[in-house]
């Protein structure tokens, strides 16, 4: 039960990776002067698009928490619109985080919201995906032993690797190699980037690593 | 004026200027009866006392004017130009400096100052050439600068705007040159010197390393030019046998005996009346070999100065090491529940080994000593001085090899530490740990000391989030986790920003809940949970205010910020509005802890605080719009001091009863609070009103941290000193201050004071710089005090980390900046910060024995 599990988790960890390196190689074969440093604003949005679309794909058919419960339309209709206003708060927030860490309030707005929705991308949206908008779910997943499935410990293992990703990702601003990579907010987003692939890699492995002490309550 | 290249040190003998012994041009002149005036800036009158036949000094330290002190200068001109009675006349203009330390290169003052300095100079050269017709030799006029302008308006580093200096020589005695200007030629600073002696027929002075200009002599004949080239090269080479053993080797020196051989040789020629073009050839040829040899002489001197006394640098990079050694060892007994920091001195002093190793280094002393060829400071300090260091050394060598023996014997020993038996490490631990190594570890990067205040900022935002995370896990989670602690699951570091957004969607629910419970206590309760989980979001955005208050470091420090925006002379009024209100809050802040007496002269004091910044003309009382009387504000000054000087001996008049009579523990918590507002005070009265806002943050931050972060989360001593430690660093680069020496804001050190006094004013100076980081560790102090009651030793665990987390990055930059000494960024970038880092130790050193004193009177106590 658990083995299979594990290899659902992988499989699907797999195929977002892969979605990672499609956007970087695909779409310059279809727009002109494409390219991850360069057209950096390009590239962040259709990496968040890209990801989310993959997510919401590989959540319609996994179904990692599946509920006994016949729900109605209705209600499916106003969960989706409570997951889109999840997003977009939590967009907001890392925006707001991101200033009080010293990114400038008024100039490149732009760049500054494009990386919070990245961000809240990698951790939000898959964190909606796989609780649904429901708070007191992401308060026991992220407490200390909350988790209850590997899908949880996943969630855990990828959001830290994201965020850790982005913070460090931070550290080449100040130096003065005058590299392209080190303009506002290249480095960050490659580094939550990094984060969020390393996480989706690492999560299985971790998992598979210490499927003997896991234990997990019911729910 | 002497020709020499300072020394890096001299930077902090300049704040003094005493008067220059050295052999110098002026003296020179002077010897040589030349009649020399002088007006500008009185930093040459003490260079040069009783030099000058006339001067009138004008004091530089009162940055804020930028006309009286040129027309202090400009209103001698006329008459002293139509005198005969002088040979040299130097005019030392301030105000173009002053423009740009007060509002930048790009400020509208600086077109306006330069047009005037314009119409002086064509003054002058019109007056100095219809004198000439009379006298028979020709006049020149030099228009220099003695420093550029960083893209900020200040001066101090090594950038490119700031080191290139314009140079203008004009005379009839050159010849007109006509079409476009040439590309201006690069000579050294140095060379004005030896250029100038030369010029006035003048010796050079002995310590000069400077080449003479040679486009300056290029209208003399063949046979002076190459006189001059040869005084020039003869005065290097003298120089250069007094600092070399090995002179002869010197490729410089070569050169010059071969170009002298050969100027003999052209002048028997020339004597012989060999006028022929064979001459004029051989000639240029000559000057040729003496610019090589006079090129290589001066390369090979200036490196003389920049040579590194190796074995004085290892002597003191080895103590220090071994310092840090014996703390870390230290640390398990140190943090201990009794706090005990004991140095086992009597057996390592009388072992074997420590006499041995005595012997040894003495042996070695006097080997290094007897074959060292350059100068070395430490084997020119007395023998006595000298054997007592070696002891140290090997004292602390033998005391550390007995402490790690003890350390292996009862390994056990470290398991009764609180902070470690406590097997799982919080995020918060974690991420002190990783703060502190990687802040260590940065000062490798250049860069990363330039934008040390960065490295901060991001820690400190980090910490913010943490306690966040803390917060929310202390009152949303206790329950859960009581439940699941039992458990052994491997702990997940889960996330910082994860976290806080579980805060911030769980507010509807938790509103429903407080809905429900209606009991007054709860109530209470609720709202000091709001407080508590708003706090770390209220600090986040004092420091995010902060930020953009000053922005200092290197890359960024040209962007516009609201110090500069607040200083121009257009938004005075938002500036004194801003000082009333910051200085309103100061006193509100402070005074709720104070005793009465102390509250009204804090009042009191405040407000001589504004009269003192209204008479300098900083702001502006709001009933005397256009008086423009600028004072020194001598007496205010000294009025608020009279002030800070009553609350602090009000404060430690308490401090002193709760040692003798053993009062209780409010009189001392009083006395140390009274102390600290003191302090605060004195900073109030010596920070640009600018900066103002920084102060009220910190007290704000202190107050919010002790209220809702501490009191409920109940973390040890070490960690609350290390926060406070880095919030105090980050209060450094919050005052403005940076890693270069631009930045220390000199004019602190003259505030109440009529003329330069030594010791005030390097005491003012150091405190104003340092104000950030000695206020959070009094604040410490007071704290745990007051925390006394909780954990006995909490004063001496604070006292330990303290010193501890200070002495880390110390000892490491020591370390690397002896490893990195050729780097290219070694005077500019390394230096500043290591001057910084000395200067850091020592009031650390001042903190941790505040500390010590408060402590043994605590002990004294728990024995009573």
């Amino acid at each position: 039960m658990k083995d299979t599990e594990i290899k659902r988790l992988l499989s699907a960890h797999i195929v977002c990776v892969f979605s990672i390196i499609l956007t970087t190689v695909v779409p310059p074969l279809f727009l002109e002067n494409f390219s991850v440093l360069g057209t950096h604003l390009i590239w962040l949005c259709i990496c968040s698009i890209c990801v989310t679309t993959v997510n919401i794909i590989l959540y319609i058919i996994l179904k990692p928490n599946p509920s006994s419960k016949r729900i109605s339309f209705a209600h499916k209709v106003t969960k989706f619109l409570k997951c889109c206003v999840f997003f977009f708060i939590s967009c907001i927030l890392f925006h707001g985080i991101i200033v009080l860490y010293g990114a400038p309030l008024i100039e490149s707005v732009l760049e500054t919201f494009l990386f919070a929705v990245l961000l809240s991308t990698f951790t939000t949206l898959h964190c909606l995906c796989m609780l649904g908008p429901n708070i007191q779910a992401w308060i026991r997943v992220f407490s200390k032993n909350g988790a209850m499935s590997i899908w949880d410990n996943s969630l855990q293992i990828t959001t830290m690797c994201s965020i850790v990703g982005a913070w460090l990702g931070a550290f080449p601003i100040p130096l003065d190699w005058d590299r392209p990579w080190q303009i506002w907010p290249i480095s960050c987003s490659l580094g939550a980037t990094f984060g969020y692939v390393a996480g989706l890699i690492i999560a299985p492995l971790w998992i598979y690593w210490n499927r003997k002490q896991l234990t997990y309550k019911s729910r | 004026m002497t020709g020499s290249i300072p020394g890096f040190i001299d930077v902090i003998m300049n704040l003094n200027s005493p008067t220059l012994l050295e052999d110098n041009l002026i003296w020179q002149a002077k010897t040589a009866g030349k009649r020399i005036i002088f007006y500008g800036d009185d930093t040459w009158v003490k260079l040069f006392p009783k030099h000058f036949v006339e001067y009138d000094g004008t004091t530089s330290f009162f940055v804020s004017d930028y006309t009286e002190v040129d027309d202090n200068v400009t209103r001698h001109l006329d008459s002293v130009l139509k005198r005969e009675d002088w040979d040299i006349l130097i005019l030392h203009y301030l105000g173009l400096d002053h423009i740009g330390h007060l509002t930048g290169p790009n400020s509208p003052l600086v077109g306006p100052k330069l047009y005037e300095m314009d119409n002086i100079l064509k003054k002058i050269h019109t007056s100095l050439l219809s004198k000439e017709g009379e006298s028979s030799l020709p006049n020149l006029l030099i228009v220099c600068g003695d420093h550029g302008m960083s893209e900020t308006g200040s001066h101090g580093g090594s950038s490119e705007e700031e080191v290139h200096t314009p140079l203008l020589f004009i005379s009839s005695a050159f010849e007109k040159r006509s079409g476009p200007l040439k590309q201006p030629e690069l000579v050294q600073q140095t060379d004005l010197a030896a250029t100038l002696a030369i010029g006035l027929g003048l010796p050079i002075s002995r310590n000069s390393v400077g080449n003479i200009i040679l486009s300056v002599i290029e209208g003399k004949t063949m046979r002076e030019q190459l006189r001059f080239l040869h005084l020039n090269g003869f005065q290097l080479s003298r120089l250069l046998q007094e600092n070399m053993p090995t002179y002869e080797k010197d490729p410089g020196f070569e050169h010059f005996k071969i170009a002298e051989k050969s100027h003999g040789n052209w002048i028997k020629l020339y004597l012989e009346g060999n006028n022929s073009e064979v001459l004029l050839n051989l000639g240029k040829k000559v000057l040729k070999q003496y610019l090589e040899a006079l090129k290589i002489l001066s390369s090979s001197l200036s490196k003389q100065v920049a040579q590194y006394d190796i074995y004085s640098m290892t002597v003191g990079t080895v103590i220090v090491l071994e310092v840090l050694l014996l703390l870390l060892l230290s640390m398990p007994k140190a943090l201990s529940n009794r706090a005990e920091f004991e140095v086992p001195l009597s057996p390592p002093l009388f072992s074997l080994l420590f006499y041995l190793m005595c012997l040894m280094l003495c042996a070695v002393h006097v080997i290094v000593c007897t074959s060292a060829e350059n100068l070395c400071y430490f084997c020119s300090i007395s023998w006595l001085m000298a054997v007592g260091v070696m002891m140290l050394i090997s004292a602390l060598t033998c005391v550390i090899l007995s402490a790690f023996g003890k350390m292996l014997e009862n390994p056990k020993l470290p398991a009764k530490n609180p902070a470690v038996s406590n097997s799982s490490w919080s995020e918060l631990d974690v991420l002190i740990l990783a703060g502190t190594v990687g802040h260590a570890v940065s000062l490798g990067a250049s860069s990363f000391i330039e934008e040390e205040h960065q490295t901060w900022y991001f820690l400190i935002n980090t910490l913010c989030l943490a306690l966040c995370q803390e917060i929310c896990r202390h009152y949303f989670l206790v329950k859960e986790c009581d439940l699941h602690l039992s458990t052994a699951v491997k702990q997940n570091f889960d996330d910082i920003e994860e976290t806080t957004q579980c805060r911030n969607v769980d507010i509807p629910s938790c509103d429903s809940k407080l809905g429900k419970v209606t009991s007054s206590g709860q109530l209470l309760k609720g709202s000091e949970k709001w407080m508590g989980l708003a706090s770390p979001w209220i600090i986040l955005i004092c420091c995010r205010l902060l930020r953009s208050l000053n922005q200092t470091g290197v890359q960024w420090a040209h962007r516009p910020d609201f110090g500069h925006w607040l200083t121009s002379s257009e938004h005075k009024a938002v500036l004194s509005l801003l000082a009333a209100i910051s200085l309103v809050m100061i006193f509100i802040l402070v005074q709720r802890r104070c005793s009465l007496v102390s509250k009204i002269a804090m009042a009191l004091g405040l407000l001589g605080v504004y009269s003192y910044r209204a008479a300098i003309g900083n702001v502006v009382f709001p009933w005397q719009q256009d008086s423009k009387d600028i004072s020194k504000g001598i007496i205010e000054a000294r009025f608020v001091y009279v002030f800070v000087l009553g609350i602090i001996f009000t404060g430690t008049k308490d401090l002193l009863k709760s040692q003798v009579i053993s009062a209780d523990c409010k009189t001392k918590s009083i006395g140390l609070w009274e102390v600290y507002s003191g302090l605060v005070l004195l900073a109030a009265l010596i920070f640009r009103p600018h900066n103002l806002p920084v102060l009220v943050f910190c007290l704000l931050i202190q107050m919010i941290m002790t209220r809702c972060i501490w009191k409920p989360l109940k973390f040890d001593a070490a960690q609350i000193t290390i926060m406070h430690y880095w919030f105090g660093q980050a209060f450094f680069y919050f005052q403005g201050n940076s890693n270069s020496i631009a930045s220390v804001d000199i004019s602190a050190g003259f505030v109440g004071l009529n003329n330069y006094v030594e010791i005030p004013a390097i005491f003012l100076t150091g405190f104003a710089t340092y104000a950030g980081p000695l206020l959070w560790a009094i604040h410490l102090l007071c704290y745990l005090s007051s925390e006394v009651s909780r954990n006995s030793a909490a004063i001496g665990h604070g006292c330990f980390c303290y010193a501890l987390i200070c002495s880390v990055p110390v000892t490491v930059y020591i370390i690397l900046v002896t490893g990195l000494r050729y780097h290219l960024f070694i005077w500019s970038v390394f230096s500043p910060k290591l001057l910084y880092e000395g200067m850091h130790v020592f009031i650390t050193a001042a903190v941790c024995m505040f500390f010590t004193a408060m402590d043994q009177n605590q002990s004294q106590k728990i024995h009573d």
